[in-house]
């Protein structure tokens, strides 16, 4: 078998078992009336990889996210994921800075609402269940989401994203509203889950800390553009308070900050 | 004691009440005695006249809210979601809406006489608007947030549906509902004391003739048990469909 077809056209075991799928962005431009997010993207993303995109507020990097995504198109140029650009993209799934949880909706039901393609009411059930446990909410099944603390329930949406066995986990700023030891769990947690499933994964955050901790590759946007893209290759599970880490974080912090030494 | 306590003030007022009708103060003529309310009460239960008049009183409510109602929310649904059904109707509709629905009674009874149909128009009239409005106010104001997750995670627009949008609308659906039950009594109340030749405003409005006031006043307490019950049914409705909102969860 081919496996360049087996990339194109999943079957939904092989998607089970499969690794990340692969990203390409070619001349991708975004305007929103006469004011232009991204300039001409370009940009591929290796199956597998972890790749953190930092930036400040209003650089485009989440409305990158969006477009890789499927939520939103581009103005011009292609996006596709896994060669494809058209259609549903049922092997991408995304997580929010808020849980978006359904209030109505009782824990399980919502992760459920990652498999809402199933029709198959009892293997929708276990799989909720399976992927709850390796959030680490087993019996808090029957709970409704306004008594779990934040971080309980952005695991609930992270389980709900992972229901589905994504092959590209995108997420927006995730972590962005919990305490600092409950991100460093989440962190933890994506990791984890990340090295057992081996899904693409692009983050979007403004923390460079954490994007040092998570990525194997760091893009910095600025004004719409890709400025800096560096490779984080340090061993995993990586240690917090490292030298090597704590450099690269150094250089992207001087960038960010417009710090001398670092002209483009 | 908590428990007693509310009750305290109403049992007075009727023991005084009493007291007042007994010693002369109050002529029978103005405010029988509640015992001989409470004898009233008794003959027309044992005739039977009174479930008949209740009976014929309920359908009507019923109909009329299932009508007014069925067609408020259906509209305020198709106005919450589509900006093209809201753009062709709203302004017409609040337009109509200041227009006090009792105000066409004598449009009312011209077309229908004092037939059932009547009394359903104006009762269909009246809550149509409270459920129009809220369920419009429900469905604009689900969070948009919720839609686009659905969305994202491939829910179809049945799914969206029911799944986000319906139970997102709910808690003004039932402040509307609650509005409307009240309007629905109200109207009928004012119908069938104008108009009508059965249900408890005609048996009101028929002792009245004979000076039966002690049957006039048991009629009073009819609609008010009647409106107590409709609206205790809505607030059990409200705490089972809304079990997951924390202000209505039992803590």
């Amino acid at each position: 078998m081919n496996v360049t077809v087996l990339d194109h056209f999943p079957e939904p075991d092989a998607r089970v078992s499969s690794s990340g799928a692969s990203v390409s962005l070619r001349g991708v431009t975004r305007s929103f009336g006469a004011h232009r997010v991204l300039h001409g993207i370009d940009l591929d993303i290796a199956p597998g990889q972890v790749v953190a995109i930092v930036g400040r507020s209003g650089c485009g990097k989440s409305t990158l996210l969006r477009l890789i995504a499927g939520l939103d198109a581009p103005t011009s140029g292609t996006v596709s994921v896994d060669g494809r650009s058209e259609g549903p993209r049922d092997t991408v799934r995304l997580m929010f800075q808020e849980p978006r949880l359904l209030p109505w909706q009782r824990v399980l039901a919502n992760v459920e609402v990652g498999l809402s393609h199933n029709t198959d009411r009892r293997q929708r059930r276990r799989q909720a269940e399976e992927v709850l446990a390796q959030v680490g909410l087993t019996g808090r099944e029957r709970d409704w989401p306004w008594v779990l603390s934040g971080g309980q329930k952005q695991r609930v949406a992270l389980a709900r994203a992972l229901a589905s066995h994504p092959r590209l986990l995108a997420l927006d700023e995730p972590l962005g509203a919990l305490d600092a030891l409950t991100r460093i769990e989440m962190q933890d947690l994506i990791e984890r889950v990340w090295r057992d499933k081996g899904f693409t994964a692009i983050v979007v955050t403004h923390d460079v800390t954490e994007a040092v901790a998570l990525a194997d590759r760091i893009l910095l946007i600025e004004q719409g553009r890709v400025a800096m893209d560096v490779d984080v290759d340090l061993p995993r599970p990586r240690r917090r308070g490292d030298a090597q880490a704590a450099a690269i974080e150094g250089r992207i912090l001087d960038r960010l900050l417009q710090r001398s030494g670092d002209a483009p | 004691m908590k428990r007693v306590l509310p009750w305290i003030v109403p049992i007075l007022l009727i023991a005084a009440w009493q007291a007042a009708s007994q010693f002369g103060l109050l002529r029978a003529q103005v405010l029988p005695a509640p015992t001989a309310v409470a004898e009233a009460a008794w003959r027309l239960t044992r005739s039977g006249e009174l479930w008949t008049h209740v009976k014929i009183s309920t359908w009507r409510a019923l109909v009329g809210f299932a009508i007014g109602g069925g067609i408020g929310f259906v509209l305020g649904m198709a106005n919450g979601l589509s900006a093209m059904s809201e753009t062709l109707l709203d302004s017409t509709l609040q337009m109509i809406r200041n227009i006090p629905h009792l105000a066409l009674i004598p449009l009312v009874i011209l077309w229908f006489g004092i037939d059932e149909e009547a009394k359903i128009f104006l009762v269909a009239l009246g809550v149509f608007f409270p459920i129009y409005v809220n369920t419009l106010h429900g469905v604009r104001s689900v969070d948009r947030q919720l839609l686009e997750m659905g969305r994202a995670y491939g829910m179809s627009e049945r799914q969206l549906f029911l799944r986000v949008v319906l139970p997102g609308a709910l808690p003004s659906i039932f402040v509307g509902l609650r509005y409307a039950l009240g309007i629905m009594w109200l109207t009928l109340i004012v119908a069938e004391t104008i108009a009508a030749s059965s249900g408890i405003g005609y048996m009101a409005m028929n002792a009245r003739e004979f000076m039966l006031v002690d049957v006039v006043v048991f009629a009073i307490l009819v609609y008010a048990a009647l409106g107590k019950l409709a609206d205790s049914i809505a607030r059990v409705l409200e705490r089972v469909c809304l079990a997951w909102n924390p202000a209505y969860a039992k803590v």
